[in-house]
């Protein structure tokens, strides 16, 4: 036990408080377990690892040198550079893709609560085949639905608007899903018929109790649609050729598209763009790990 | 997932069955009338963004595009029957980026999965330390917009700039990860690095969820750990490992990004190297009648797999 806490990280002491009971098992295995997650860690992390250190190096120090360690620190001038190419156009993609994901994953949130707590508590024939369409739609390959899609919303003037990214962003048929079962497991029907004696219409009892007694379930479908609108880009590189309305990920794609041609974007502000795209996602998943773990649970176990 | 639903239908049902028929008909029309209610927003928005382009892709599929003798004016649309769909299972194009899918996906998700269950299951291992540190180092991949994570993966591969060969030259390896047969080695481990940890967590809530009570008294009875993990988490986590699957198949079958992105480095992927890719290219060229040909037979093609595969675990899971 306390030789393995040398090789590993301080707080191995404060993790596992229960292990003293555990009957002594062979120090090879316990070795061979540490070895084969420490070689995925590095798998996993050195990516990422060579993504942060390659946007403090300046374009001429990516080519040389270890890549995985630094060549001179350029960072804050490579994030001066990323905020000024183009005429400061990344501010405007971030921005863009903060209003697509913030604004669609919201309401697609509500417009799923909606559906999942209707098909959870006011079963009527044929809601049941409702909702299994719904979770056919879960199957069906996302990216073939972007050219129909496409060629639906341009003759009515969608494309190229906000509208042919947000529109799409609003629907959540996994939402519904997770709706549905917590709206099954967690709200009583004792108390919506309690309400309904008290004279409140379903409307209100919904928006006024049934919403915070799901909560939990809306901050899940909230984070899924909002990391799948924030990663989306086949979409919205299909529908928005206006560079001033792309997200983030469209745009970044577009600079490294250039790689090799005349005038291209330097590889180290692409790099640095790349990374600082991360930032913001990885925050949210540290902080809030509580709800993904719980999404997925009820995805898998039923 | 469906038959699962059925029986919490009929539990929450049971207040209005429990009356007389016609009682019981009125409540339901009740019930219709607020679902819908509840439901329209929804319905209209699933109605516009996935019914219509399907119906519409299905419909366009039949028709094909004439073109005048000498390629001039705009072509003519003609009802073609299943005409595109012969053209396009005689595509070798197309039949080989199918091919070259499923390839990908026999070797790649096998191997996704059995790393994300391996990694599960030493993460739910009594004895391991730094649980929370591991679990998201493991998971962090899928913290990167997919796109975000390819371009990455396309600069380490890149050859002017890898850091890979450079460190595979140092040991005398000439590795070229962009080199035609490298390709799709190349974008398999830009999926598994990608989803593993995400799979894993999946599997990793499932692991969590079965009782202490199970593995303590396997425990008791003289098991090993290895032993517990194979007759009795293994099992238990059947539906986690089933619903990761049929999730990977049908990301396979999309595989688009990670070409699309490495393209820039490696001009040898082809213009239909996926059968997204070869969609793509026919909407480039102005035909979609084929487009949603290609777009109808892939999506028909992961319908099969994945309840073939479903139908696969149920019949073996009987026997059992």
């Amino acid at each position: 036990m306390s030789t393995l806490q040398i090789g590993s990280r301080p707080r191995a002491a404060s993790t596992s408080p229960t292990r003293r009971s555990t009957p002594r098992r062979s120090d090879s295995s316990r070795w061979l377990i540490l070895g084969v997650m420490t070689i995925s860690v590095v798998y996993f992390l050195a990516p990422v690892w060579w993504l942060l250190v390659s946007s403090t190096k300046s374009d001429s120090g990516l080519f040389s040198g270890n890549g995985f360690w630094f060549n001179g620190f350029h960072l804050w001038s490579n994030i001066r550079s990323v905020f000024a190419q183009d005429n400061g156009i990344y501010a405007r993609w971030l921005l863009n893709t903060l209003v697509y994901a913030g604004l669609g994953a919201a309401l697609s949130t509500l417009f799923a609560s909606l559906a999942g707590y209707a098909l959870a508590k006011f079963p009527f024939r044929g809601s049941g085949a409702l909702f299994n369409i719904v979770l056919a739609a879960v199957l069906v390959p996302q990216p073939l639905l972007a050219i129909p899609l496409y060629l639906l919303f341009s003759p009515v003037h969608l494309v190229n608007t906000y509208w042919a990214v947000l529109i799409p962003s609003m629907v959540s048929p996994f939402g519904v899903y997770l709706a549905r079962i917590y709206a099954a497991a967690s709200v009583p029907d004792e108390v919506l018929e309690a309400a309904r004696l008290d004279g409140s219409g379903e409307v209100r009892t919904f928006f006024q109790i049934s919403l915070r007694v799901m909560s939990p379930a809306l901050v899940t479908i909230f984070l899924f649609q909002f990391v799948s609108i924030w990663s989306n880009y086949l979409l919205p590189a299909l529908m928005l050729a206006n560079e001033s309305l792309q997200p983030v990920t469209v745009g970044i794609v577009g600079w490294q598209q250039q790689h090799g041609s005349g005038n291209a974007v330097p590889t180290n502000v692409v790099i640095t763009a790349a990374a600082l795209c991360v930032v913001p996602l990885v925050i949210l998943f540290l902080s809030l790990q509580r709800f993904w773990r719980s999404g997925m649970t009820s995805g898998s176990v039923k | 997932m469906t038959a699962h639903a059925q029986p919490r239908e009929l539990r929450t049902d049971n207040r209005v069955s429990g009356r007389r028929p016609l009682a019981r008909a009125a409540a339901s029309r009740r019930n219709r009338n607020i679902a819908l209610l509840f439901l329209t927003p929804f319905a209209l928005l699933f109605l516009a963004v996935y019914i219509i382009p399907i119906a519409y892709t299905v419909d366009q599929s039949l028709y094909k595009l004439r073109h005048d003798g000498l390629g001039l004016g705009a072509p003519t649309k003609v009802f073609n029957a299943l005409g595109n769909y012969a053209d396009v299972l005689r595509d070798s194009a197309f039949t080989g980026s199918i091919e070259r899918v499923l390839l990908i996906g026999l070797v790649q998700v096998p191997i996704m999965l059995g790393l994300a269950l391996l990694l599960a299951l030493l993460l739910d291992a009594r004895s391991t330390v730094l649980k929370r540190f591991f679990r998201l180092a493991y998971f962090l991949p899928y913290a990167l917009p997919g796109v975000v994570g390819s371009l990455m993966w396309a600069y380490l591969v890149d050859p002017g700039l890898s850091p890979i060969t450079a460190l595979a030259h140092d040991i005398g390896w000439n590795l070229n990860p962009t080199s035609s047969r490298m390709l799709a080695p190349t974008i398999g481990n830009m999926l598994t690095w990608g989803w593993t940890g995400y799979n894993m967590l999946i599997i990793y809530s499932a692991l969590q969820a079965i009782p202490p009570e199970l593995s303590e008294a396997a425990r008791m009875d003289g098991c090993s750990a290895w032993r517990i993990s194979w007759h009795v988490k293994i099992p238990m986590v059947r539906p986690a490992l089933i619903l990761t699957t049929v999730f990977s198949i049908i990301g396979t079958a999309q595989l688009y990004n990670e070409p699309a992105t490495l393209q820039t480095v490696a001009p040898n992927v082809g213009s239909s190297y996926t059968p997204i890719f070869a969609a793509f290219t026919a909407v480039a060229d102005n035909d979609f009648p084929y487009a949603a040909t290609e777009s109808v037979i892939l999506a028909l093609l992961t319908l099969i797999v994945s309840f073939g595969f479903l139908r696969l675990v149920q019949r073996t899971g009987s026997i059992r």
